[in-house]
Parts: structure tokens; sequence; C-alpha cells
């Protein structure tokens, strides 16, 4: 393969930046001036000097080529990954200039490279040798399981008694008790190692103050949890899939042990959420071959972002491999075979009503499923009093935006590359409504982000 | 209701109902419906309303579409190459705003976008629709950005901007209301927009007709003359600036008797620049009968003789009577009548002499400066090159930088009516003798991007700076103007300034590593400014 043909757009690589300051600082290191001794060769690997504010300048590699995704190494202070210099090298690198031109690579890089790649491969030997021996004694881990279920049902079993008082003395008091009722349930459900459902816990102690409809909302969660306790107190008697999704639901560790599936997988959609301890990244595939819809989850330290990065358009040769449960898309990265390449490929499309069906069926295998991913061929953003659907050019159906949706910038982007005519649209449909993630326009054109 | 719809084949949307009314005030007040017997009254409502929620889940079906928005107008104009694309989208990212501060050696990118702006601009290419509502906040951020802004966001940005009022700007500074300006060759829809369009729309309706024909713009502003309000004839006035001609003497004589003083005077102002108006020929009469040559003394000298009252006639003729605080009365309207007369008088006048000869002429009573900044002003406001060039001197001469009689914001004026290159060939000269702690005002005037000689007085003139030993930011406006204006071509000769110097004893502690920077930013962003207008090459047909 040519260097040209892996060169990323600066798009790509200001999506691997882990915020918008970052993203702000790579942009002006992405010009000559600052760089010395910059290089890169045709397996991948770019490297460069770049002068900061001391004496010494910084050593930058990159390794792109890697199969687990982009390497970064950079002498720079900062605990921000990949950091600024290693974003503005990738910059200068995909401007093409001839500001990265090729060359053999300095020791310094070199080294770091040979490292790199030889713990890659003795991983993998090792992984194919003995992968039992990561599990290590199979009998104390039936013995903890068996523990961790015990607590796990005191806490469903606690929780389906508040959940009974709340509902004699009414949800109308609920609203006065406040966020402090729920918070001490929710950590009595940490405490249970049971975090699944103490994050749904957590989020029933918004639903009072989330404006009008809110008892609506508050008794369908309240009923969801206690359908997911009741699935847990009668998890033997569910079929396997279905109490595997309830054990996931529940927050249980599991492993990616489906086979797994090499396909060409487009990125459909990157993006994060925080909460003070964590990012999440979400990571949206989608199988040229197979037409499978996959979720790449992964996390990173509050602050910092996840080190799995998928530029959003381009499409990978790899497996994946899905999570055990019902209806469930999680799936794990295995093997890359190539590095993210531009495509063509878009996902086919179905219109607003399909869409819902779809919802509707995956229900069936989790009820808990707040959304679908869904592509929505040929719909056009439209205004609808201070709110904003995606109505079908055919028919006269829509799908609306969900609150989260329409505050966010990516709405005006959706709108200003449809200007009116119908585009095809990737996002999760679902209760709530429809949150569009990436767009194509209707001709030719490359994916937008909307996230 | 926080769905998409309502379910359409919910069996029961009372029972719902009434199970969240008994959620609401609680089993021990409601007993909630369908409950199983032999279940307590809580659990048993939790598992309807299980059932219930996933059951309404699961029905949802679509909305009823909205009226759909009519389609943005088409944009003729290309694609951005991807590279240009991509530059724009950096470019746009760069808010301004973090953290103030050293300026390092990275560019300013923000300080790029106007460039990048006029170059496709005029290369006529359309933006790609998703930057679009990055350009309407950076337009809406930066006035000086806007036009050129909207001009490039084209039709799709009005579009856009009818649905956010957070863009309403966009639909005002953009003539017509976002809609486009009539045919100016249809007679009826442009008298349409003149008679009932909003000011805005006729102003800009107006210059639009001025630009093409000077005398269809006059004559459609004297069919409402006499109605329109003294504000709105003032800038309806001030458009026959462009494409001013004798022709529009007529128009003006009469305006010279408007109700409204500053309709007045602005017609007498455009009336001077005409310099065979009538007007002009009062006001050389005037003038030239305040200015005489002295032959009496050893060498010819210029003495004046102020006015000593402002008549009728000259008030008539825009001489403001009162004179501002601190200004004598006489030599504010001797001021006025030589500023408002053709300098082609002076020269009969002062004895045949040329404009460079009169002005080295000795004038007397310290009445020099007056009458020098009298001549600085005709000659800017009467475009005279041979006047502006006698005016400003050589550049090398001593007093060029100094408080001599003509200020450096009137030389930049005179400058400005000089062509391009001259104008250049001057600044370049005064840098070369009077460094570039004065040339900033000049160099603003001066064409983008430098000419060579120009760039290279601005490069020796910052490399002398530097081996004084002084600080950088001492001159962060002129880098920060070369950063901009410097042609990119040059970038590869200051190679040899990005080294940090060794510091002379008398240095200011550092300067050499903040020069090496601030050298550094400047060839960063020469080479950035290279790279941007290569990517706004129109592609060539047959591909790279």
């Amino acid at each position: 393969m040519t260097q040209q043909g892996v060169r990323w757009t600066a798009d790509q690589v200001l999506a691997m930046a882990p915020d918008a300051a970052s993203r702000k600082a790579g942009s002006k290191l992405g010009a000559a001036g600052p760089w010395s001794e910059a290089g890169s060769t045709d397996e991948g690997t770019v490297w460069g000097l770049c002068k900061g504010s001391g004496s010494k300048p910084y050593q930058t590699v990159i390794d792109i080529a890697d199969a687990a995704g982009p390497a970064y190494k950079c002498s720079c202070p900062s605990r921000k990954f990949p950091c600024k210099h290693a974003l503005g090298l990738l910059l200068l690198w995909a401007g093409g200039e001839g500001s990265v031109p090729p060359a053999p690579p300095p020791d310094w890089a070199e080294q770091w490279i040979k490292g790199r790649r030889q713990r890659a491969e003795d991983k993998r030997t090792a992984g194919a040798s003995g992968s039992s021996t990561a599990s290590g004694d199979p009998e104390a881990a039936r013995r903890r399981a068996e523990r961790r279920a015990v607590r796990v049902t005191a806490g469903a079993t606690e929780l389906e008694q508040r959940l009974a008082d709340l509902l004699r003395g009414g949800l109308a008091g609920a609203e006065q008790a406040g966020y402090g009722l729920w918070e001490e349930t929710a950590a009595r459900m940490v405490d249970a190692q049971a975090p699944g459902l103490a994050a749904r816990v957590r989020e029933l102690g918004a639903i009072p103050a989330s404006g009008p409809g809110w008892p609506v909302r508050l008794l369908e969660e309240c009923a969801l949890i206690h359908l997911l306790d009741q699935g847990w107190l009668r998890r033997e008697r569910l079929p396997d899939a279905l109490s595997d999704t309830v054990r996931s639901r529940i927050g249980l560790p599991a492993s990616a042990d489906g086979p797994p599936v090499r396909d060409r997988w487009l990125v459909l959609a990157q993006y994060d959420t925080a909460d003070v301890k964590l990012t999440t990244r979400r990571i949206w595939l989608y199988g040229a071959d197979s037409g499978r819809t996959a979720l790449l989850l992964s996390y990173g330290a509050a602050g910092r972002a996840p080190e799995l990065a998928l530029p959003v358009g381009l499409a990978l040769e790899a497996e994946v491999v899905a999570y055990p449960g019902a209806g469930q898309l999680r799936a794990a990265l295995g093997e890359q075979f190539a590095p993210p390449e531009p495509t063509a490929i878009r996902p086919p499309g179905v219109t607003t009503a399909e869409a819902t069906a779809r919802y509707g069926e995956a229900l069936r295998d989790d009820p808990w499923l707040d959304s679908v991913p869904v592509t929505l061929d040929r719909v056009v953003p439209t205004p609808d009093g201070d709110s904003w659907q995606l109505a079908d050019a055919d028919s006269d159906t829509a799908l609306p935006l969900t609150p989260a949706a329409r505050a966010r910038p990516g709405l005006w982007h959706l709108v200003a590359l449809s200007g009116g005519e119908p585009v095809k649209v990737f996002g999760e449909c679902g209760h709530r409504g429809f949150t569009p993630l990436t767009a194509w326009p209707e001709g030719e054109g490359k994916a937008v982000r909307l996230c | 209701m926080n769905s998409p719809s309502v379910p359409a084949d919910s069996p029961a949307p009372a029972a719902w109902e009434e199970l969240v009314t008994a959620a609401l005030l609680g089993t021990d007040r409601r007993t909630p419906p369908g409950s199983a017997p032999g279940r307590e009254a809580p659990v048993a409502l939790l598992d309807t309303a299980a059932v219930e929620t996933v059951r309404r889940r699961a029905g949802l079906k679509p909305a009823r579409a909205a009226q759909r928005p009519r389609p943005a107008p088409e944009d003729p104009r290309p694609a951005l190459p991807p590279a240009a694309a991509r530059r724009l989208a950096m470019l746009l990212a760069d808010r301004p705003g973090g953290g103030g501060g050293r300026r390092g050696t990275a560019p300013d990118l923000m300080e790029l976008l106007p460039q990048w702006l006029a170059t496709a601009n005029d290369r006529g290419f359309a933006p790609p629709p998703e930057t679009l509502p990055a350009l309407l906040d950076a337009a809406r951020g930066r006035t000086d950005l806007r036009p050129a802004a909207l001009t490039f966001a084209g039709p799709r940005a009005v579009w856009l901007a009818r649905l956010n009022p957070d863009w309403r700007f966009a639909l005002r500074a953009t003539p017509g209301g976002g809609a486009s300006l009539p045919h100016l060759d249809d007679p009826a829809e442009v008298q349409q927009l003149w008679q009932e369009g909003l000011f805005a729309e006729r102003v800009a309706l107006l210059s639009a007709i001025r630009s093409r024909g000077p005398a269809a713009a006059r004559e459609l502003l004297t069919t409402t003359w006499a109605t329109e309000r003294a504000e709105d004839r003032l800038m309806f006035l001030d458009s026959l600036r462009t494409g001013l001609g004798p022709d529009d003497e007529a128009f003006l004589e009469q305006a010279l008797a408007d109700r409204s003083r500053n309709v007045r005077a602005t017609a007498a102002e455009l009336l001077s620049a005409l310099p065979g108006s009538a007007l002009a020929a009062r006001m050389a009469v005037r003038a030239a009968a305040c200015v005489a040559l002295d032959h009496t003394r050893d060498v010819p000298t210029i003495t004046v003789e102020a006015p000593h009252e402002c008549d009728a006639g000259m008030e008539r003729d825009g001489v403001v009577a009162k004179a501002p605080a601190g200004r004598g009365e006489r030599s504010w309207w001797f001021g006025q009548l030589v500023e408002a007369a053709p300098l082609g008088t002076w020269p009969g006048r002062l004895g045949g002499r040329t404009p460079g000869e009169i002005v080295a002429l000795p004038v007397g009573d310290d009445w020099q400066g007056e009458l020098h900044a009298a001549w600085c002003r005709a000659a800017v406001r009467q475009r005279d090159g041979e006047w502006a060039r006698a005016l400003l001197g050589s550049p090398a001469a001593p007093e060029a930088g100094g408080p001599g009689a003509v200020s450096l914001a009137e030389r930049a004026k005179l400058l400005g009516t000089l062509g391009p290159a001259e104008r250049a060939e001057w600044v370049a000269g005064f840098i070369a003798t009077h460094g570039l702690s004065e040339a900033f005002q000049l160099l603003g005037v001066c064409a983008v991007p430098w000419s060579g000689p120009l760039g290279r007085a601005v490069v020796d003139a910052l490399n002398i700076a530097r081996d004084a030993g002084s600080y950088p930011w001492s001159f962060s406006g002129v880098m920060g103007l070369a950063e901009r204006c410097l042609d990119p071509a040059e970038a590869s000769r200051l190679d040899g300034l990005l080294a940090v110097p060794d510091e002379p004893e008398d240095a200011s502690p550092g300067a050499g590593g903040y020069w090496a920077e601030a050298f550094q930013r400047l060839v960063t962003t020469l080479r950035l400014r290279a790279a941007m207008l290569d990517e706004l090459e129109i592609p060539s047909p047959s591909g790279v």
C-alpha cells in the first residue's frame, strides 16, 4: 500500500483530539514552522522534532500502521493523549505539503517503533498459545461469581422493597424527597456490586426536575428497574440469551466471546460522554459485507480521551467479536488487518416508519433499550415549532429530534448540509426521539460528523 | 408526552392514565387498575406499568411531518478543492480568546481567515455546506470579516439564517434582506424596490446602480429627493462619491441649498472634489485672495492673510463658520478655503512654479503648518498625485519621520493617491531611513502582498532592531502586519533569522530567543499562507 493511500485528512486527525483545547493547539502546530527533522515512512511511521519553550525540542513519533490503532509517543510533559505535538505532526503530514518527506527514521524513533511492534507481536503469539492462563483458576472464579450473585440478589431485593415503598406512598412524594434519596439508594447498589442498577437509580433522581410529564417518565423508569430486578431474581427461568442481557444490564462483567466476524467496517460515528469519573466513548461500526451494526465502547479516566479512536467516514478491515446477550450490539475490536482508509461505502437506509418498527422489534430482545442505531434514507431536517424533526422526503411521516440533539451544534451542520433537500442520516432512534450522529448528502460527498 | 407520537394502536390509553394517577397518589390512597389478586398492590402496579411501558415504546409510530422548509437556492459556484475545504475548517476552528500572553511560535490562524476568504471569493468557490454554521458564527463575532464571509457563504447561508435567530444579522447585512437585488435592467422592479424597499435595501440598490451608470442613479435619486428624510438624503448623497463627475454638478449645486446642514456640507465637499465646478472656482478665488508671494524678502516667501469674516456666500459653499474649541476662527476658515480650492489654482498664483517648488517655498508668520495641511487634504480629496508627491517629499528627508508639517496620518492618506508601486517604494525608503517605529500607519496603506523592495526593507529593519538588542514586542504591530502582508515567496529569505543569536552585552536579557521565536512564527505563517493560496488554485481539468 502506498503512503498516499493511508494519508489521513485533517478532519480525521482532529477527530483523535481528546478535547477542544488540544484540537486548537494541535491545529496551530500543524504548520512547518516549529518542526524540524520531520519525516515519514511508507509503513506509516511519522516523526519530528518540535521546538517548545525549552531548549531541547520535543521528540514526537507516531505509528499509524499499528493494527491496534495509532500509537503516539512524545517527550513533552503533557498528560493529554494524544498530545498537541502528535496532533500537529499528524496534521502536517496530512497536509501533504512535503514538510514530512519520506526518510529513514532516526534512531530515537526507530527504537520506539521496533519495541512497540515487538511487544505487540509477543502479545499476539502469547494470546494464541495460551489464552486460558489469563482467567486463572476456574474454580476460584466460579466461587467469586457466586459470592457476587448473592450480593446482587440482596441488592435487587432491597431495591424492590424501596420501589414498593415509593409506589405505596406515591411518586408525588418523590418530588419533595429530592436527590438525596436516590443517591443513597444508588450507593447501596454500588455496594451490592450491581453498577447497572446503580446508574439507573441515579438517573431516577434527575427525573422529577426534568419538566412537564415527569411522573410518566418516573413511572416508566421505575417499572423498567422493577422488570430488571425481577429478571435477575428469576434469571434461571429465562432463556439463556435474555438471561445474558439481564446480567449485562445489571452490570456484571462479561467478555466478548462470540465468533469473530471479519468484515470491512465503516466507522459510522464516534462520540464521547463524560461524567466526573469516566469518559465513555461510543463508536458505531457498520459491516459492509455482513450488514451488521456493532458498538465499540472504550473508557478513559476523567479528562482523558479513551485510547481507541476511529475517524468517522473511514473503513477498516478487521475482526469484531460480539458480547453475549440477546439483541446486544456491543462488540470488541479484534485483529485489524489494515489501517482505516477513506471509503465510499454508505450504510443502506430505511424510512422513519421502518426505524420505529425496528426499535419496537429490538425491545422484544432487550426491553431496557433506549434506542437502536438506524440509518434514515431521504429525510429532510424540518423545523417544527420550537423543535426539529427529520421528515421523510417521500411520505408524510417524521421523527422528532431528541432534546439533546436539538441543543447540539451538529443540528446546524445537518440543516446546512441538507439545505431543505433530502439527506441520509445515521443516528439513534428510540422513545425519546431521534439523535442524528452522521449525515451524507444526497449526491456525492463525504460523511459529515454531527456529534 | 415524551414519545415521538402517541402509540396508534395502544389498546387502552385510559388504563395507562389511571396507572399514572395511582402511582402519583400512592397505592395506599388509590387502588391501581387491573391488580392481580395475591400480589401486593405496589408490586402489581409496577408489573402492569412495566408491561405497559414496553408496550407503549414498542408501539411507537412516527409523527406527522411538519411543513418542510423550502429548499435553499442553488449555489452555482464550483466546490472548494478538498485541501482548501480542510484548511477552511481549521481556520474556522481556531477561535480567538485562548488566553493572552506571549504569542509563541504558532501562527494566529484567525488572522489568516480574511486573506483566505478574499482569495476564495476572487476565485469564485462555494463553501462546503457543513461549514456554513461556523462561517456565520465567525461573521457574527467579527464585523470586519462579515462582508467577505457572507459573500463566500453565499445563498444557502441566507437560507440558513432565516432558521436561526442567532444569524439574523446575515439577513440585514445582505442587500435586499437576503433576497438578491432585482434585475437592474428591469425598470419596474427597480422602481418598486426604490419606492417600497427598506432603507438598507434602497442604499444597496442605489449603490449598485451608481457603479453601473452614474447618471441612472442620479436620476433615480432625483425622482424622490424632495420627499426623503434628512438622514436618508445624507446617505443617498454619499453614494454619489462613486463615479463622481462633472455631470453631477447641477444636482450637487442644488443640494447646497438643502435644509440640512450635513447635506449641504457633503454636497460642498463633493463639489470641491470636482476641480471644474463653479463651487471650486469660487473657492479658488477666495483662497487665492488669502495667499500671495512676497518678493521683497531675500528669498520669495508665501504670505498668508486669512479671511476676516465668514460671509453668507462662504457658508453656502460649505464653509463651517464656527471653529472647534481651541482653534482660531480665521485660520479655521482659511484652512477650509484652501482645502476646497482646486490645486490647479496655485502654480498660476505663485509665479508659475511646480507643486514641488511651491511646497519648498518658505511661508511667513508660522502659516506653513496650516497651509500645507490644507494642501494635503486638497490633494487627497482631489486625488492629485503630483501634489501628493510634493507634499510627501523625499522619504529619506530628515524631517519625514519627525514632527514635521505633515503628520503620519496625512502622509498615509497622501500615499493613498499614488499607485501601489510608488507607494511601496516610498514607504520602503522611509523605513530604510527612519526604521519601523513610525511606519505602522504607512504600511497599512500599502498593497498586499508587499512588493519585494518593501518586504525587504521591513525585514532588514526588523533585523536591525534585533541587532540593537530591543525586544520583539516593541514591534509586534509591524510583526503582525508582516505575517499577513509579506509575500509568502520571501519565507526562504528569512531562514537565516531563525537561529538564536549570541547576546551582545548591552542587549535586553533573553531578547535573542524571543526574536528567534517571532521570526519562527513569521516564517511559519508565510509558509501557511503559501500553502493556503496553493490549495485555492483552480484544479487543472486533467487532474494532478
